[in-house]
């Protein structure tokens, strides 16, 4: 527990002056995605710990370097949990890191994604001040909604000092079941059950098997899982790694794309690692290999540098955006949109 | 160009009908919800189409008129106010249902699309849109991204910035962006959080996809009655703890209960402090077990619980919470709403203190709200006929907001700052802050054309209320225009 903010902001303000640019980074766990270097390395690990946390609020607020594992762990205490279930590469990951990267894991889209979950930030911006937006209740709509923005803005808008996001309940029961059967199948299944209320918090299709994680009262899923005849038992151990990418389907070296996909889609392929209800498809293919999947857009994970920025409409004013946070573009050079 | 000039160039883009000039047609514009705060356009446009749109957008950018869009004009901050030397571009008539994907379970549409006529097209597919603000029958969805609007189930569904995945904006600049999609993800940065709320600041929404929801299996309705507001408050927090996320957790405190009562007959116990209204729904089993933790949780808060036993009695227990704006109609000239946001745990301190402060304004305070969420509307009830009650509602509200933030909470959770709280933004955030957000409206309108005054306070306007600090007499950044 470390409050390093003002030597965070002072830091800052020094690299701005004397023109020297910095790349952030909380443990690096994610530093294959994202060459975030600078002149200088700013490290948000020095700003640590729980600020405050309230169980009946649903709210947890921490400072950026909070590791991942610490965070959940005290809301597992208290029968809670983090919705959006970040990815920890190489067991390791910050608060901080979570929202910058804004990728969310298994249950996201039942639960909600990063940006759906937070409430309100502290942040550096470009000019070296320290700003707070949203807060820390459930329903803010003071001003732009800033906290928002600077998820998956992976540190190029500010340094994020701290956080608040709502958690959720930890469900009574939850169950994960799989079943045999081709990629069409499974995808022909979540189609059909999206159109239905059903306690499902998280899906994952490979190797010939949909896997379905249930959750909620012990009857709910009971009856849900006869509903959707669901008889066999899987290995909930699956969820945390495909989320964490240990699974098998994630080793060696070649290349990982992440192929994002409209809802109810019709995306079927045989050696493909499909999540998220159909929506999120895993190739180990490059991303200019990956095809013109079905008005999804495709990011490259692993193997070249990613590449993320959609040269659209929206560059012009991405542009913008970033000078009004940064003018002087201090953060992560690298990245530069 | 002169007025009349420009005029000749609107007329030549839209169809007659869908131009509205001279200060008597265009008095039905010269106010939203906020009827305290009136003015007349300069002329109301009403386009049928984007093309319309662009080309109405293109002559006011040639000759710097500003626009303010318009949605229903049921926003309760004054945030559509129209300007006397400004054109208000009124959205009702794109109000096409363009597309509804059962595969996908999203609904694309016109913005001028009212909320409620959503849910009612896609209700045969067993399907609704969740957010649901109690003005649903009248707002538009194109006015409820510019607010981030809530309504009575967004604990648990959350708010419009969680149901909506993509926007097709104009920008004053003359630019078409495409945001989000049918994916989860957006590619680059995430516009539509940006857009969401902006207040028609930062561009004109013209289309809205919406993710629909499969309507939950089974409902059902609790009405539990306190003999004390602080029982109510705290058994809201006990609820949350106990790990259950009603679809609605919604509070009245005395007053607002025998309005309601009496305009309604919904069946509240006429004598309780307050009453929490809670509505569970899911498929039967899940009901069926939140419901007995739930009454165990409000049973050790001392409350008296019903539940309804048929949808008539369900129906008859919301009809008396919708009911609860109209119902003060009945026992006082005028009311004003207020909005602010606090931490749940607050709740009962607050409303002590929100009654307490009434008592010495001399005016009366019902409160009927989204406890759930901590979204509190104190409505504040006075007679405009009576000289300086308006004034001193004004004052009681700001005290209200003023408390808000003290205790960790906002000034607004879903009505918006319009012109209404430009006054209270000076408490919640510094100058960096507010300059920031200044910079971040240039980027997307640069000209500043786009409901100019609105939503963020100037530097110099909080400077003169003194609710700023401003360090050495010299604000943070001189280079920024003072209005
Ligand atoms: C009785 C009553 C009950 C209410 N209950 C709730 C409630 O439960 N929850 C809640 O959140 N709100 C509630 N409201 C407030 C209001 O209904 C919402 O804010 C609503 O979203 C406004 O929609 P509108 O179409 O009327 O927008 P307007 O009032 O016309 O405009 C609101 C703002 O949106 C902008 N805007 C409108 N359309 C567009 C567009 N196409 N592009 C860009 N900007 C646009 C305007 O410039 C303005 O700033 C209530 C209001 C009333 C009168």
């Amino acid at each position: 527990m470390h409050d390093g903010a003002e030597a965070l902001r002072i830091l800052v303000a020094q690299c701005r002056r004397e023109a020297r640019s910095i790349g952030i980074v909380g443990h690096d766990s994610k530093g294959f995605l994202d060459d975030a270097a600078g002149d200088v390395r700013l490290d948000t690990a020095s700003h640590a710990g729980i600020v405050d946390y309230r169980p009946e609020e649903l709210v947890v607020t921490a400072r950026a370097g909070t590791p991942l594992a610490e965070l959940t762990q005290a809301l597992a205490e208290r029968g809670q949990l983090l919705p959006f279930d970040p990815p920890r590469y190489g067991h390791a990951g910050t608060l901080g890191g979570a929202i910058a990267s804004g990728l969310s894991g298994p249950a996201r889209p039942w639960r909600g994604s990063v940006r759906d979950a937070v409430l309100g930030v502290e942040i550096v911006n470009g000019l070296g001040e320290r700003l707070r937006f949203g807060g820390s209740v459930m329903k803010n709509v003071a001003g732009y909604d800033v906290s928002r923005l600077m998820v998956g803005a992976r540190g190029r808008l500010g340094v994020i000092l701290s956080a608040s996001v709502r958690v959720a309940p930890r469900p009574p029961a939850e169950a994960t079941l799989r079943l045999s059967c081709t990629a069409a199948r499974a995808s022909e299944l979540c189609r059909r059950w999206a159109r239905l209320p059903l306690p499902i918090t998280a899906t994952c299709w490979v190797d010939d098997v949909l896997h379905v994680r249930l959750s909620g009262s012990k009857a709910g899923i009971v009856s849900a899982q006869a509903s959707m005849q669901l008889h066999e038992t899987g290995d909930a151990a699956v969820w945390a790694q495909v989320r964490d990418h240990d699974h098998p389907f994630f080793a060696g070296d070649a290349p990982l794309t992440r192929l994002s996909l409209p809802r109810g889609n019709r995306f079927a392929a045989a050696d493909v690692l499909l999540e998220w209800g159909g929506c999120q498809a895993w190739l180990r293919r490059a991303a200019h290999e990956a095809g013109a999947a079905q008005d999804g857009f495709a990011t490259a994970f692993r193997g070249r540098r990613a590449q993320h920025e959609p040269l659209d409409g929206t560059a012009k004013y991405a542009r913008r955006v970033q000078q009004a946070f940064d003018p002087e573009g201090v953060f992560n050079p690298g990245l530069a949109t | 160009m002169s007025n009349d000039a420009v005029l000749e160039q609107l007329r030549r883009c839209l169809p007659a009908s869908s131009l509205i000039t001279g200060e008597h047609a265009v008095r039905p514009f010269e106010t939203d919800g906020l009827t305290a705060i009136r003015e007349r356009p300069w002329a109301v446009a009403l386009p049928d189409d984007v093309e319309q749109v662009r080309a109405v957008l293109r002559i006011c950018r040639q000759n710097d008129v500003p626009v303010v869009t318009r949605g229903a004009g049921t926003g309760l901050s004054g945030g559509a106010r129209p300007l006397r030397n400004g054109l208000l571009l009124a959205m009702t008539k794109m109000n096409r249902i363009k597309e509804v994907d059962l595969d996908a379970c999203t609904a694309t549409v016109e913005p001028g699309v009212t909320n409620l006529s959503i849910s009612q097209a896609v209700r045969q597919h067993n399907l609704y849109y969740a957010p649901d603000p109690s003005s649903q029958i009248a707002c538009s969805i194109g006015g409820n991204v510019a607010e981030n609007s809530g309504g009575v189930h967004c604990l648990k569904y959350g708010l419009t910035v969680h149901n909506v995945l993509g926007l097709r904006i104009e920008t004053f600049e003359g630019d078409e962006l495409v945001l989000g999609s049918k994916c989860l993800e957006q590619a680059g940065l995430d516009w539509l959080a940006v857009m969401i709320g902006s207040e028609g600041m930062l561009g004109v929404v013209t289309e809205v996809t919406v993710k629909l929801l499969p309507l939950p299996e089974a409902k059902r309705v609790l009405l539990a009655s306190f003999r004390a507001v602080q029982d109510a408050g705290d058994a809201v927090g006990a609820i949350i703890a106990a790990g259950i996320v009603p679809a609605g957790l919604e509070m009245m405190d005395s007053p607002a209960i025998r309005a309601a009562e009496d305009f309604a007959a919904a069946g509240y116990p006429r004598d309780a402090a307050a009453i929490l209204l809670c509505e569970l729904d899911g498929t039967e089993e899940e009901v069926e077990a939140d419901a007995r933790r739930m009454q165990a949780v409000l049973a050790a808060h001392r409350a008296d619980v019903r539940v309804a036993s048929d949808e008539a009695e369900r129906e008859r227990l919301w009809k008396g919470r919708k009911s609860a704006f109209p119902a003060m109609g009945r026992i006082a000239p005028d009311y004003y709403c207020m909005d602010g946001t606090i931490p749940r745990r607050a709740l009962a301190e607050v409303l002590g203190a929100i009654a307490a402060f009434a008592s010495e304004y001399q005016l009366r305070v019902a409160n009927v709200f989204h406890a759930g969420d901590g979204n509190l509307h104190p409505l504040i009830l006075y007679d405009a006929n009576q000289p300086g009650e308006l004034h001193r509602a004004e004052e009681l509200g700001r005290r209200i907001l003023g408390l808000c933030v003290q205790v960790g909470g906002t000034v607004t959770g879903e009505h918006g700052v319009g012109v209404e709280k430009l006054d209270p933004m000076c408490e919640q955030f510094t100058a960096a802050e507010l300059a920031q957000f200044h910079r971040l409206k240039a980027a997307l309108d640069p000209a500043g054309l786009m409901n100019p005054g609105k939503a963020i306070p100037t530097l110099a306007h909080c400077a003169e209320l003194g609710g700023m600090h401003v360090h050495g007499g010299r604000l943070p950044h001189p280079e920024l225009e003072r209005l």
